[in-house]
């Protein structure tokens, strides 16, 4: 058994207890039970205590008695929006969020705000305020709880709108105010209640002793309930053994009919008599494909309510209600189904196998919980159906004359008999093409043609013989039947491609998702298959250094405004769906969902329609889910993976890091060394080679410290180009000028061909290029060797190469010679930290060229090029200049 | 009575590095720590030359350029950075020259010989460059003696670069003397009318001693 283990919604819901504001709810039977009073009453005890109480809202209804107890506290002004010609007095959440009392009294719970307010509800204020730590104690009367609506509405005959989820209460401490119902009618009839005018007449049907006494003993039950379950939790959660869930699965089977509301409700109440989790489910069978709209909106609402009310909700495929529900029954091990049954006419119930009936015959272990519902009104079962179908109805017309045509014709060969199976071509002709009406048209047709043209007496619709009836009859049947058949294979195969399409599409956003690789073709991936799979507008938002902003949108870029902004902060904040048709800022456009993930909310989707209504329909409302899911698990895959990424690039540049270090270390210590002995030798008076040292190591630790300025520059990405065109003649002269002296002894040859084209270059970078080349150069080459620097018209562009007469480079190393501290093997007498080429290499690829290495093809030693590509080489040197 | 050169630096070793290099030349030289103390010095009868650090710890060295060439100052540029923008910056806003640090003592000699023989004005007659004789009056080049036929846009070119032998002259103002403002960014005409003149004058074109490039800033004809 598991049952010792703490269950995790009750370990979330004991959790949330304790660390969020405390709720506390006084619940009444009716309004006049003196719950308001007892607020103020119980606040009052608190401030006593030595608690910050604040009154965010009470109605006092103008009871002196009531307003003689709030005069202590102190009162928040309301905030007053003008709606229309009204003016709203509503209560103000900021404020009470600014002021940050230990303690609100928030009257009514139930209350709907103002339109425009941050929540529709009050009770969502108020979990904010909870949210933010802030105990509440409020109102409400027992007709206001979700769960009990319908029931208070049955034997009160008032229904009340204003409704708070049971999850509000679940999660509170509840404590009834309590009065007998003669005392309240007293109380009523005293004047002491105070009543709106366009409401007494019903409520004094209201204030009747037996719903009074109704109402009570529902008020009660409720806290009990709440009492129990919170016992309950506890009990789970600290895991005491014996007390575990009872293992019980609610499944409620929600179709098109009218009731499907009262039948989510029901399975609620049962699912939390007996603490167990429950499902909605709705089975898309080939008839809910052809549905009306008003009973499309009526499953949504249904699966709506449900999510709300805290189930889980199951939208499955399947060919009739009854194998879809048995097949998930059986694989979610349901214990417990509860199902409508509509009371229908005896004859309807004989048509129809009843899934009710079959159920019972087929289910074993599972309890059935019929709830009887109304039929579903006249107009929606007929609203798919439209005006006569005249085309069909004449085409068939044209069939049956064509046929008793050719009957006339072969009568004669093959005898009067045999003609009435003639007639049953165009009756399945038009039964499998035009559906049940032109098809039942066309049987009557044909027997009336039949009867006409070839029954005796001939040319009479008059009927000798009884045999001739069945006839009629057989072809009236297979109209029925066959078109039947038709009609009902022809919306299978939709709705079987319907579910195909889903998921063939689910696969494809998972696979498109997956060869994604950055930030941006993910939002776009995600956008467009969402908007495409539900038909919307698409917007995906990211956390960006200003605040959220748009990453992608399909199909175009919207302008969204402060409301919608808000709404998608909050559903980024708080992790849970905002705007349209959600619980909070609903007069934004876009619904908002966050894309929830291990990391935390990464990234918001907002969906829009043009036509208002929940931006996801509720039959979509599982393919979206899912979406949202592998939206989810991208965004994660591409997070984790420029993590990684920057976590190597980060350890790949510590490595280079360490290993500059060490390289400075013997660079700078070398010349240093010799450039403070030159500098001793020289205050001592000794002269001879010493000034000439100092010169030389002084300049080469200036190369040193050039180079790594350079090295850093390029590493921190500030290498900004601007190339001019360049004579490659200027720019060798130049480098060989401020390298006079490095180039002293040895033989420089300068083979520049004077019709050698311009190039593009950056006149800097490219000095610096040539200063560490030709210097390499002048360090490798033994002394009094030749140097040569060529320029050449190559094919593909210009080459400029360096070539040397030293120990040429080691086989299969070339290019790994342009990395960073490269240096040929046990060569590095002449100093230079290695930083040379790599610099060369990076300023070659800044200017959009390239660097190549390679030992001399005509002799020893190696020749180092920087190749310019033929887009980057001048052409045509205009007569303007001469 | 002031010093004909004032340099205008906050480093005490650089001062005392370049005061050494002018005075073992035969230069009177001043010394200035800061902007104010170093435009108070310069503003001082007498002075002709200041050698300005751009990095000063009271004002941006750059804004000092102006102030001193309006005072009809000879102001040479000592910069750390290599960047080619500072350098055109200054010789557009007045400089005659610029110096990048660590620099040659010979090379800051040059220029402050160069300078120094500006300010007297150019001496009339032919500009004489080993054997290339520019008359600027008679707008004649000759070469060992004989007369180089020069297009007109070169022969404009090098009086540009002869009006101030050793002098830094940048691309813009050649191309806006040569060709007018309108070309200003056209640097590829210049390229070619150089490579043209180098043909024509110098020993060997491929490797330049007449008209040197100074990456990114500018030519010099070398005297």
């Amino acid at each position: 058994m598991t049952d010792a283990r703490p269950s995790p919604d009750a370990l979330l819901r004991t959790a949330r207890r304790e660390n969020r504001g405390q709720l506390k709810i006084l619940l009444g039977a009716a309004p006049g039970v003196g719950k308001t009073y007892e607020m103020l009453r119980q606040g009052a005890a608190m401030q006593q205590a030595g608690r910050d109480v604040v009154v965010g809202l009470v109605e006092t209804h103008g009871r002196a008695d009531t307003e003689a107890l709030l005069a202590p506290f102190e009162t928040l002004p309301r905030r007053t929006t003008s709606h229309g010609p009204h003016t709203l007095a509503e209560f103000d959440i900021d404020a009470l969020l600014a002021r940050a009392p230990q303690v609100a009294l928030v009257d009514e719970l139930a209350h709907t705000n103002a339109p425009g307010s941050r929540h529709p509800k009050r009770w969502q204020d108020i979990e904010e305020l909870r949210d933010a730590g802030i105990d509440v104690l409020t109102t409400v009367n027992v007709q206001h709880v979700e769960s009990l609506n319908d029931i208070v509405a049955g034997f009160t005959h008032v229904r009340v709108r204003e409704t708070v989820p049971d999850a509000v209460l679940d999660d509170a401490e509840i404590e009834l105010v309590d009065l007998p119902p003669d005392e309240l009618i007293e109380r009523l009839k005293a004047g002491k209640i105070y009543v709106p005018e366009e409401a007494s007449r019903a409520l004094g049907h209201f204030f009747s002793k037996s719903n009074l006494s109704a109402l009570r003993e529902l008020a009660l039950r409720r806290a009990a309930e709440t009492a129990r379950r919170q016992m309950l939790d506890l009990a789970h959660s600290s895991s005491s053994a014996g007390q575990g869930s009872t293992g019980e699965r609610i499944v409620v089977a929600i179709g098109d009919q009218p009731g499907a509301e009262t039948l989510v409700r029901t399975a609620k109440r049962l699912a939390d008599a007996v603490a167990a989790p429950w499902t909605a489910l709705v089975v898309e069978t080939p008839r809910s494909a052809a549905l009306a709209p008003a009973a499309q909106a009526r499953v949504a609402a249904a699966l709506k309510l449900a999510g709300t009310l805290g189930a889980a909700i199951a939208v499955v495929p399947a060919a009739d209600v009854l194998s879809g529900l048995r097949a998930w029954l059986h694989e979610a091990r349901a214990t417990m189904l509860v199902i409508g049954k509509t009371r229908r006419s005896w004859w309807f119930t004989l048509r129809h196998r009843s899934v009710v009936d079959a159920l019972v015959r087929d289910l074993e272990g599972i309890s059935i919980h019929v709830v009887p519902i109304a039929l579903a009104t006249a107009s929606d079962a007929r609203a798919t159906e439209a005006g006569w179908p005249w085309r069909d109805t004449a085409l068939a017309l044209v069939m049956v004359a064509a046929m008793t045509a050719l009957a006339q014709l072969l009568s004669a060969f093959i005898g009067v008999n045999a003609v009435d199976l003639l007639y049953l071509v165009p009756v399945i002709a038009a039964a499998s093409l035009f559906g049940l009406r032109a098809s039942v048209f066309t049987s009557i047709a044909a027997a009336l043609a039949y009867n006409f043209f070839f029954l005796p007496p001939l040319y009479t619709f008059t009927i000798a013989d009884p045999a001739n009836v069945v006839t009629i009859m057989v072809f009236v049947g297979v109209a029925v039947l066959g078109s039947r058949l038709v009609g009902r294979l022809q919306r299978e195969a939709n709705i079987g491609a319907r579910t195909a399409s889903e998921n063939a599409a689910l696969a494809a956003f998972g696979q498109r998702l997956a060869t994604t690789t950055d930030d941006h073709g993910t939002a776009t991936a995600i956008c467009d298959e969402v908007g495409r799979m539900l038909g919307a507008q698409t917007v995906l938002l990211a956390q960006r250094a200003g605040g959220l902003a748009i990453v992608a949108a399909c199909p175009e870029m919207p302008v969204l405004n402060l409301i919608d902004m808000a709404a998608a902060e909050w559903a980024q904040d708080r992790g849970e769906p905002a705007g349209a048709d959600t619980a909070t800022l609903t007069a934004s456009d876009w619904q908002f969902h966050p894309l929830r993930t291990a990391l935390g909310g990464l990234a918001i989707v907002g969906i829009a329609r043009q036509e208002r209504g929940d931006p996801v329909p509720g039959d979509r409302r599982l393919l979206f889910t899912t979406l949202i899911g592998q939206a989810a698990l991208a965004w994660e895959r591409i997070r984790l993976e420029a993590d990684a990424r920057e976590v190597g690039a980060l350890k790949q540049r510590d490595a280079l890091r360490v290993t500059l270090l060490a390289s400075i270390g013997h660079d700078l210590k070398t010349p240093l060394t010799a450039v403070v002995a030159a500098a001793e030798a020289l205050a001592a008076g000794q002269h001879g080679p010493d000034a000439a040292t100092l010169t030389a190591e002084a300049r080469r630790l200036r190369r040193v410290f050039d180079d790594l300025v350079e090295m850093t520059r390029l590493d921190s990405g500030a290498v900004r180009t601007r190339t001019e065109a360049t004579d490659l003649v200027d720019a060798i002269g130049a480098a060989v000028h401020d390298l006079k002296a490095d180039l002293r002894g040895h033989r420089l040859v300068l083979d520049v061909p004077p019709s050698l084209p311009l190039v593009e270059a950056d006149p800097r970078l490219l000095h610096h290029i040539l200063i560490n080349l030709i210097g390499n150069a002048a360090k490798f080459s033994p002394a009094a060797s030749g140097i040569t620097i060529a320029g050449r018209r190559t094919p593909g562009g210009v080459t400029l190469s360096v070539l040397d007469a030293g120990p040429g480079l080691p086989a299969g190393g070339e290019a790994g010679l342009f990395e960073r501290f490269a240096r040929v093997e046990g060569d590095d007498r002449s100093g230079g930290t290695g930083l040379g080429l790599a610099i060369v290499k990076g300023f070659a690829e800044a200017m959009g060229l390239s660097a190549t290495a390679a030992n001399r093809s005509d002799g020893p030693g190696a020749n180092f090029s920087v190749h310019w590509p033929d887009a980057k080489v001048r052409r045509g040197t205009g007569n303007a200049a001469v | 009575m002031t010093a004909p050169i004032l340099i205008i630096d906050d480093e005490p070793a650089i001062r005392r590095l370049v005061r050494g290099a002018l005075e073992r030349a035969g230069h009177r030289v001043d010394e200035a720590a800061t902007a104010a103390e170093g435009l108070a010095v310069a503003r001082r009868p007498g002075c002709e030359l200041v050698l300005l650090d751009l990095g000063l710890p009271d004002r941006d060295g750059m804004e000092l350029v102006p102030l001193l060439t309006a005072a009809d100052r000879a102001v040479i540029v000592l910069t750390a950075r290599t960047d080619t923008t500072e350098k055109v910056a200054a010789l557009d806003l007045g400089a005659d020259d610029y110096i990048v640090k660590p620099f040659d003592t010979e090379e800051l000699l040059a220029r402050v010989r160069t300078a120094l023989r500006h300010r007297g004005g150019t001496a009339p007659g032919p500009i004489l460059c080993g054997t290339i004789s520019i008359d600027l009056l008679r707008r004649e080049v000759t070469r060992d003696g004989e007369i180089v036929l020069l297009t007109r846009k070169e022969l404009a070119l090098l009086a540009e670069l002869a009006r101030f032998p050793g002098r830094v002259i940048t691309h813009a103002q050649l191309l806006a003397t040569v060709w007018g403002a309108a070309h200003v960014g056209d640097v590829e005409y210049l390229r070619v009318t150089v490579r043209g003149l180098r043909r024509k004058l110098e020993v060997d074109p491929a490797s330049p001693a007449l008209i040197r490039n100074d990456p990114g800033v500018g030519y010099r004809l070398m005297g």
